[in-house]
């Protein structure tokens, strides 16, 4: 698994213990506050989607919303890219990628 | 369309046109196969739809509960986030995938296991220790709902993806191999029978042909037969010659009548 979110929801996440270095003292976390630069985040989530240790990739929904172009790009099940809502942003179910996916197979 | 009047480039024979009924009824057989397959699958797609839904409302409100129990850790404990933060070394939360068959589709089923020591240990020893505990657990169940949210959004992708490669896979069969195969069962059927009208004509002729050459063989045989006859018993040269023309005239008739009609006693 691998997160990418602001320090709270890190911290919970790695609270959970999902959090790991590997041998090359490489993170499976990315913690995004607002001086990150666009590019490390988008460097961050594209290293995510080639590795092959990681199976889920969850990432808070504000920041999801800022990379949306390469996460409707990313088209494969595996890794799967979960959006998760942040303490600051509220959780909206109209800009997830899969639900907006689910209404337009219903028509909605 | 392109597959609409389009046939397979066969030698029409009897064996060709066995083969492709056989393969037409393949054909068929496997359409319906097919499109059970994609019912099915969609069946099962429309059920993770709407568990996705469901999901993805209960995370909202797990999260929720978790970010709160995070603040309250905060409030007591003070900013944990940098030591939580440095004090990761080996995933202790973990993901195995495991596979699920549905209708010949393997789909991945995420399962969380727990692995190796707590690298928290520490953290809040000196106040709020429980505090953090709690928040750790609730953390640790919001993370288990994700997983499994994550395997239904995974199975959603894949189902997908083999819901719309079947139907193409049933179109294709409905819309142009099985035309294409009746095409050329009708093509061949064609063939055959203007291959038996031919045959059945060249019979005819090569009858008619064969009774023409009888007829003047008879002919020829009595001419000479009245001939010898007339040789011995007239000895008038004026008769000979008359019955003569009468005979070329009887054999000059008679082929364009054998050709003509007489059609009914001819046996093959």
């Amino acid at each position: 698994m691998a997160a990418i979110g602001d320090e709270d929801s890190i911290t919970g996440l790695l609270l959970a213990g999902i959090g790991h270095i590997d041998s090359h003292q490489k993170k499976n976390f990315l913690v995004v506050d607002a001086k990150t630069p666009l590019s490390t985040v988008e460097e961050a989530f594209q290293e995510f989607t080639k590795r092959k240790d990681i199976a889920i990739i969850l990432i808070n929904q504000h920041i999801a919303e800022e990379i949306r172009p390469l996460i409707d790009e990313h088209d494969q099940a595996f890794p799967t890219i979960l959006e998760i809502p942040s303490k600051d942003h509220p959780y909206d179910p109209e800009k997830d990628s899969v639900l907006k996916r689910v209404r337009r197979l219903f028509g909605e | 369309m392109s597959g609409a009047n389009s046939r397979l480039a066969v030698f029409p024979t009897r064996m060709t046109l066995s083969v492709m009924k056989q393969k037409l009824k393949g054909a068929q057989t496997g359409h319906s196969l097919l499109k059970r397959k994609s019912e099915a699958l969609t069946k099962r797609f429309r059920d993770i739809v709407r568990k996705i839904d469901d999901a993805k409302r209960l995370m909202g409100k797990v999260m929720q509960v978790a970010s709160f129990s995070l603040a309250e850790v905060t409030y007591i404990t003070g900013d944990i986030g940098y030591q939580v933060q440095e004090s990761v070394k080996n995933a202790q939360f973990r993901v195995r995938a495991k596979q699920e068959n549905v209708s010949g589709v393997m789909l991945p089923v995420f399962e969380s296991y727990q692995e190796g020591t707590n690298a928290n240990e520490l953290t809040g020893l000196g106040r709020g220790g429980q505090q953090v505990q709690k928040c750790k657990d609730t953390y640790i169940k919001a993370v288990e709902t994700l997983v499994e949210l994550a395997s239904l959004q995974t199975a959603f992708v894949i189902l997908d993806e083999v819901i719309k490669l079947t139907n193409r896979r049933v179109n294709a069969i409905e819309h142009i191999i099985i035309p294409r195969y009746e095409n050329t069962i009708k093509h061949i059927i064609s063939e055959l029978d203007e291959q038996d009208r031919e045959e059945f004509f060249r019979l005819k002729k090569v009858q008619g042909k064969k009774k023409e050459a009888a007829a003047r063989d008879t002919l020829e045989r009595e001419s000479r037969q009245a001939a010898e006859g007339h040789v011995d018993e007239a000895t008038s040269k004026e008769i000979e010659t008359e019955i003569d023309t009468g005979v070329l005239d009887a054999a000059m008739a008679e082929p364009s009548d054998l050709l003509g009609g007489d059609d009914e006693d001819i046996i093959f």
